[in-house]
């Protein structure tokens, strides 16, 4: 395997854009900040992979005309996925691993205010026995939240902590949608949107693109004088009907983690989670245990970018390798409903059997 | 004024599907007013029936057929339903275990407060008068409301063809936003006047002008009014008939070069035969009436003959 690092990382996550779902004149600003991190031209860069969604963007192909903020002529080595840009990245890991480029820039955007944003991830439900029903991505939280409750494996204070931490977090993250702490008491005495779910247990309705630049050996070392080397990335999904898994678990982000290498050590842990009660279900899966500290930037309570939330998380934990502030974190990025797959990022300050 | 031009936009297609053995047989039962379940490899039964079992991954080859009474598994409460959803007013959609079955089913519940609905709460299926054999053929209700018709009489469809397809209807809105570059075209549009924009770098006008070169991946920005005269570089003849159509074909759809501008600009060419359109041939826009005028590409109606000569191949080129 060839040492790879997250050398560059910029973000946006913001309650409206007022501009095309396109999104190039988002990305433009984004990808120069890349540049100015690495010190590289878009001659420095050997592959491109971005993340985004058609139905989002209400419209066919939507990531053309977005790489169009590449600059694309002459052409350049490019791909795309229909899933958060964490996903993109993992392909880039593996375009690097390959030996066919050493760089990588990765992106994502979605233009989630365009729509009715609950309604439209209904198309990513079984087409047969589910999307004609439109259930709402809300909705099928707030299943999974009730399956939790009345199996005694978490309280509705248990999901208040969670978004009273979170959104005190947010407070420090100047891209934070939504920021605040109050107290437990204070968020349990709200109305219920979707019972058993108050409207601060959902992740805010959030536009936004984030761009993470991946560099193999001596190019990471170039750029950063602690790069965070990935030292296991992997992901896996859980079957298309919720009937026939166990919501109240995560069995896909606990093979991700073990496959990554395990979590053993682990300091710093931004977990994608939309929903509260979704960090509770991730932190077992994952193995958080002790002093982990989980999601400092506030996390998806605070602001959710649809495809690039994910990258975000990966991004932000980086950057504690980056400042020397922690030595081992963890990313985690999650798609379709009800946690259906997973995808968990380890980085650590230390290259594979080299000291520190 | 807004930065940029905004408008609703609704995406719709029915999509007719293909429903294969197993849901075939599930989406069958529903028509008859039968709820028919899958049996998994490791005994459980599942409603609706998986295609491939989630742990063996072979083919669900056993059926069941179960009452239409469940229980409530899970449930929440729809205080804000939205567009396509079985009620237009609050309801609750639950996971609901079917007498006989294991595995939870997603689907409504017809409650109108949510006092009126627990875990654990029997339920019963209320069947659509029309069938379709279609998730949407029914909806729950609580077991202890009386039903104001009886329950359809079992598998009295049996005589019929068994469900092979299903339509599912797909229509989502938008609010779609034009980009600043964009916004300006069209405002240009609305005034009479093309405009275009020139890369910073690379010198390129681009009309409609973009978010981004893609040359050099920065916005285009000086502002460049256009000429309404211009060069044929490629076209077609559409000859094929499709929803929706304008104009009888055959037409030309084609590629304008304005004088002045780097990329072309694809439009109708009318006011002469189809098959007399050519590479080279200089054409001029036909604007619509003042007063239909909007901001909107379709101010200009069509690009007509000018009649002059013919533009050197040489002058266009480098722009096909």
């Amino acid at each position: 395997m060839r040492d790879v690092a997250v050398v560059g990382f910029a973000q946006r996550q913001m309650k409206d854009f007022d501009g095309s779902p396109s999104m190039a004149e988002l990305l433009v600003p984004i990808l120069a900040e890349c540049y100015d991190q690495t010190g590289w031209s878009k001659k420095d860069i050997g592959f491109w992979c971005s993340g985004s969604s058609d139905y989002l963007a209400g419209r066919s192909f939507s990531f053309v005309s977005a790489i169009d903020a590449i600059g694309v002529l002459p052409p350049v080595n490019e791909s795309h996925v229909e899933m958060d840009a964490a996903w993109a990245l993992y392909e880039a890991w593996i375009k690097i691993q390959t030996g066919e480029v050493d760089t990588a820039l990765v992106f994502g955007f979605g233009k989630a205010s365009a729509g009715v944003l609950r309604r439209t991830l209904s198309m990513q439900l079984d087409p047969y026995t589910m999307t004609p029903l439109w259930p709402d991505t809300v909705s099928l939280a707030a299943l999974q939240a009730r399956l939790g409750l009345d199996a005694g494996l978490w309280d509705e204070a248990a999901l208040a902590e969670v978004v009273n931490r979170s959104l005190t977090d947010a407070e420090k993250n100047e891209y934070a949608v939504r920021a605040g702490g109050s107290s437990v008491s204070e968020l349990l005495a709200r109305p219920m949107f979707a019972d058993p779910l108050r409207k601060h247990d959902c992740a805010p309705v959030t536009d936004g693109a984030a761009a993470i630049v991946l560099a193999a050996g001596d190019r990471a070392r170039d750029v950063r004088e602690r790069p965070a080397w990935i030292s296991g990335i992997a992901h896996s999904s859980d079957g298309l009907h919720l009937g026939t898994r166990d919501l109240t678990v995560s069995g896909s982000a606990e093979r991700a983690a073990a496959a990554a290498g395990g979590t053993a050590g682990v300091q710093v842990a931004e977990l994608h989670a939309p929903f509260s009660h979704q960090e509770l279900v991730l932190r077992s899966a994952l193995g958080l245990v002790g002093d982990v500290q989980v999601s400092p930037s506030g996390g998806a309570l605070a602001a959710n970018p649809m495809f690039s939330a994910g990258a975000v998380r990966i991004g932000e934990a980086a950057k504690r390798i980056w400042d020397g502030s922690a030595d081992k974190v963890l990313g985690h990025a999650t798609s379709g409903p009800a946690l259906q797959q997973n995808l968990v990022c380890v980085m650590e300050a230390a290259e594979n059997g080299r000291a520190k | 004024m807004s930065r940029t031009l905004q408008a609703p936009v609704t995406v719709a297609f029915d999509y007719t599907r293909s429903t294969g053995p197993v849901l075939g047989r599930f989406f069958t039962g529903l028509r008859d007013a039968t709820v028919v379940g899958g049996r998994l490899s490791d005994g459980r039964v599942a409603v609706p029936p998986p295609e491939y079992d989630p742990i063996s991954h072979q083919a669900v080859t056993e059926f069941v057929e179960l009452p239409d009474t469940g229980t409530v598994t899970s449930w929440t409460w729809v205080s804000e339903p939205v567009a396509g959803q079985p009620f237009d007013r609050p309801f609750a959609y639950a996971l609901i275990t079917i007498d006989g079955a294991d595995v939870p089913w997603l689907h409504a519940v017809d409650v109108s407060s949510s006092e009126e609905i627990e875990t654990g709460m029997k339920v019963r299926v209320k069947w659509a008068e029309e069938r379709t054999g279609a998730v949407t053929d029914l909806t729950f209700v609580p077991d202890s409301v009386g039903l104001d018709t009886p329950p359809p009489s079992g598998s009295s469809g049996s005589t019929s063809d068994p469900v092979s397809r299903i339509v599912t209807p797909v229509s989502l809105d938008y609010q779609y936003a034009a980009s600043p570059e964009e916004s300006s075209f069209f405002r240009g549009l609305a005034e009479g006047r093309i405009l275009g924009q020139r890369c910073p770098k690379c010198q390129k006008v681009y009309v409609p002008p973009r978010g981004a070169c893609p040359t050099d991946g920065v916005p285009t920005a000086e502002e460049i009014e256009l000429s309404h005269v211009g060069t044929v570089t490629t076209f077609c003849v559409v000859n094929v008939p499709f929803l929706g159509q304008k104009i009888k074909p055959p037409y030309v759809s084609a590629y304008v070069l304005l004088d002045g501008a780097d990329i072309a600009l694809q439009h109708l060419i009318l006011d002469i035969p189809a098959d007399e359109v050519r590479m080279g041939m200089r054409v001029k826009a036909v604007w619509k009436p003042r007063d239909e005028w909007v901001t909107s590409i379709e101010n200009i109606s069509h690009f007509a003959p000018t009649d002059e000569p013919d533009a050197d191949f040489d002058s266009y080129k480098h722009h096909l």
